[in-house]
């Protein structure tokens, strides 16, 4: 079973061996894959109770938690990498969640959708509504997406909370990777903010 | 060494297996400050230690549980407690590891406990007997397996005050244990739960053929006091919901109030029913000391109240269960335990699963139990190279 790119471009920038924690695991399919091809000392945290017991099931550490309000518990720099896939804009207070992370890995990686992508911009502007795409597939009245953010908003916040980007992978409309220069990134130079559904990066603390 | 153990209460299933005893000469030290000398630790054994003495599972069982797990039970005749668990092919394979439980010292189904003869005496125990700790227990269980040749377990399982010994195994002795499961259990006994208890010692305490603990003596027993605190406790492990859902109001045997007290309704016929099945196979002042040895439990106490430390380093791989609907043991206190090993960067899985059957789920049909067993167990044993 091959992983989907996006999973395949955040398992390429953890080291086999390593110690990882990946916050908001699901079902555990990138975990499972870490574990078993790069040998990683893998835990997990997941919201859902079924998913937690779906990965235990299929023998993977997980607890049952809340990023939000657990990762307060997690001791600083046990954790080489700390993953947070498609779920910084589900939780409650993104900063803080981020600013955990910073503290328990050494190196943090993000993906995350981006609402500065033309086509949100677009159907903002031309139906007046709250936009629909395919990677946030909801109605503003039911979506998980809580704190939807551009991917310049997302790093503008690196900066706030005292993070540098190390690598960057805008993600285009097919779920492909392509690779950013971090540097210039960090500059603010964005142009996937507009033409990229999404994007991944690999943060460490400033 | 081994022999076969005694029984408090008779056999009445003659073919069934009745494990084994184990005296050790050597006294075993207690918590309370005395040792217990000679102390016999009865257990039963189910499939085959491999070569390398890297696949045994010790399984660990409550309050009122036994060595009898997944066979017939030689003094009800009832079948092993856990068998849906453990058996050939079932999550705690027979057929892959090898499986020990012990009975618990304090208790009556062959372990030292307050029903056998003091030999300083030559009389029974009773009161005379020293208090016990799940610590005690647990140091009990490490002499049978190392008696048993075995340096390190493969896992440790159990439920309740079971889940207590299991904790308290990962912290007594970290490196003997690879894995440890423990279900519907907590670091410490809440005040509820001691309240609890202490209903149900003092209801056996109130019977007149109690006499102090000397029943035994006396030729008496305090089945009245002792079934009225099955009957309490036994509601603690079922569920509002499961009440409700297996006997409403539905009445017993007629089809209107009696306007007596004879039991009209069909739970109270079910609770005297368990009061009386239990008097016939416990022991009153087993009762009594297991249950203070669960109240005694709290194992953050000598670290300043940080569970956290008791498990910092541990090498040991945790996957606790805990049961949406179970009030005496709820996923909260479960989840803290899973805190604390969060804390110390401890290899925990945390599973709540829904079941509205309250803490006795974990002795019933609960296949994301099963699952979740399963699972850990096989990765664990891949990690080990266990076939």
């Amino acid at each position: 079973m091959s992983l989907r790119p996006e999973l395949a471009a955040i398992a390429d920038m953890i080291r086999p061996g390593t110690r990882v924690l990946d916050v908001g695991c699901g079902d555990g399919e990138l975990l499972d894959h870490l574990v078993r091809a790069k040998c990683v000392d893998g835990r997990g945290i997941e919201i859902s109770q079924q998913n937690v017991n779906a990965c235990v099931a299929r023998g993977l550490s997980v607890v049952q938690g809340d990023a939000d309000t657990d990762l307060a518990e997690y001791p600083g720099g046990v954790f080489d990498a700390v993953i947070l896939s498609q779920t910084i804009q589900a939780t409650e207070k993104p900063a803080k969640v981020l600013t955990d992370m910073l503290r328990i890995g050494r190196r943090v990686a993000v993906s995350l959708p981006n609402f500065g992508y033309w086509k949100v911009r677009a159907s903002l502007v031309a139906f007046g509504k709250m936009p629909r795409t395919r990677t946030l597939d909801y109605n503003w009245y039911d979506t998980p997406n809580i704190h939807l953010c551009s991917l310049a908003d997302f790093v503008d916040l690196t900066q706030t909370v005292g993070a540098t980007i190390v690598e960057a992978h805008a993600l285009d409309a097919n779920g492909n990777t392509r690779r950013m220069r971090p540097d210039a990134v960090n500059r603010g130079y964005l142009g996937p903010n507009l033409w990229a559904p999404g994007a991944i990066f690999l943060l460490k603390k400033s | 060494m081994a022999e076969h153990p005694r029984f408090t209460r008779p056999i009445t299933a003659h073919e069934a297996d009745k494990g084994q005893a184990i005296t050790f000469d050597q006294p075993l030290p207690l918590d309370c400050g005395r040792s217990l000398s000679p102390v016999t630790v009865a257990y039963i054994s189910h499939g085959t230690l491999n070569a390398d003495k890297s696949n045994a599972i010790l399984i660990c069982h409550a309050l009122t549980g036994d060595q009898f797990v997944a066979s017939n039970n030689p003094v009800t005749g009832k079948p092993g407690w856990w068998i849906s668990l453990v058996g050939p092919g079932k999550p705690i394979d027979t057929d892959r590891f090898f499986v020990i439980c012990a009975n618990v010292i304090g208790g009556c189904m062959g372990s030292t406990g307050p029903a056998d003869i003091d030999l300083a005496t030559g009389k029974p125990y009773g009161l005379t007997f020293p208090l016990i700790t799940i610590r005690d227990m647990v140091r009990s269980q490490k002499m049978l397996v190392d008696a048993l040749g075995i340096e390190k377990l493969f896992a440790v399982i159990g439920g309740s005050m079971g889940g207590m010994q299991v904790l308290q195994w990962a912290a007594s002795y970290p490196d003997s244990v690879r894995a440890c499961i423990p279900i519907a259990c907590a670091a410490r006994h809440s005040a509820q739960n001691i309240a609890l208890h202490e209903v149900g010692r003092q209801a056996i305490m109130a019977d007149p053929e109690w006499k102090n603990g000397e029943y035994a003596i006396a030729g008496t027993f305090p089945s009245k006091g002792l079934a009225v605190a099955r009957m309490a406790a036994h509601i603690t492990y079922l569920s509002e919901a499961a009440l409700q859902r297996k006997f409403g109001r539905n009445l017993q045997n007629r089809a209107s109030l009696s306007f007596q007290f004879a039991p009209d309704f069909q739970i109270e016929s079910y609770l005297h029913y368990q009061g009386a099945a239990f008097v016939d196979r416990f022991d009153a002042n087993s009762y009594l000391y297991i249950t203070r040895a669960m109240d005694y439990f709290d194992m953050a106490e000598e670290h300043g109240g940080k569970l956290a430390e008791v498990f910092r380093n541990s090498p040991t791989r945790f996957c606790i269960i805990a049961f949406t609907s179970d009030w005496l043991f709820p996923p909260a206190e479960n989840k803290h335990v899973a805190h604390a090993l969060n804390a110390v960067a401890g290899n925990v899985s945390f599973v709540v699963i829904d079941s509205d059957k309250g803490h006795d789920a974990f002795l019933l049909d609960e296949p994301e139990m099963y699952a979740a067993v399963d699972g850990f167990v096989d990765a664990v044993a891949r990690e080990v190279g266990i076939a």
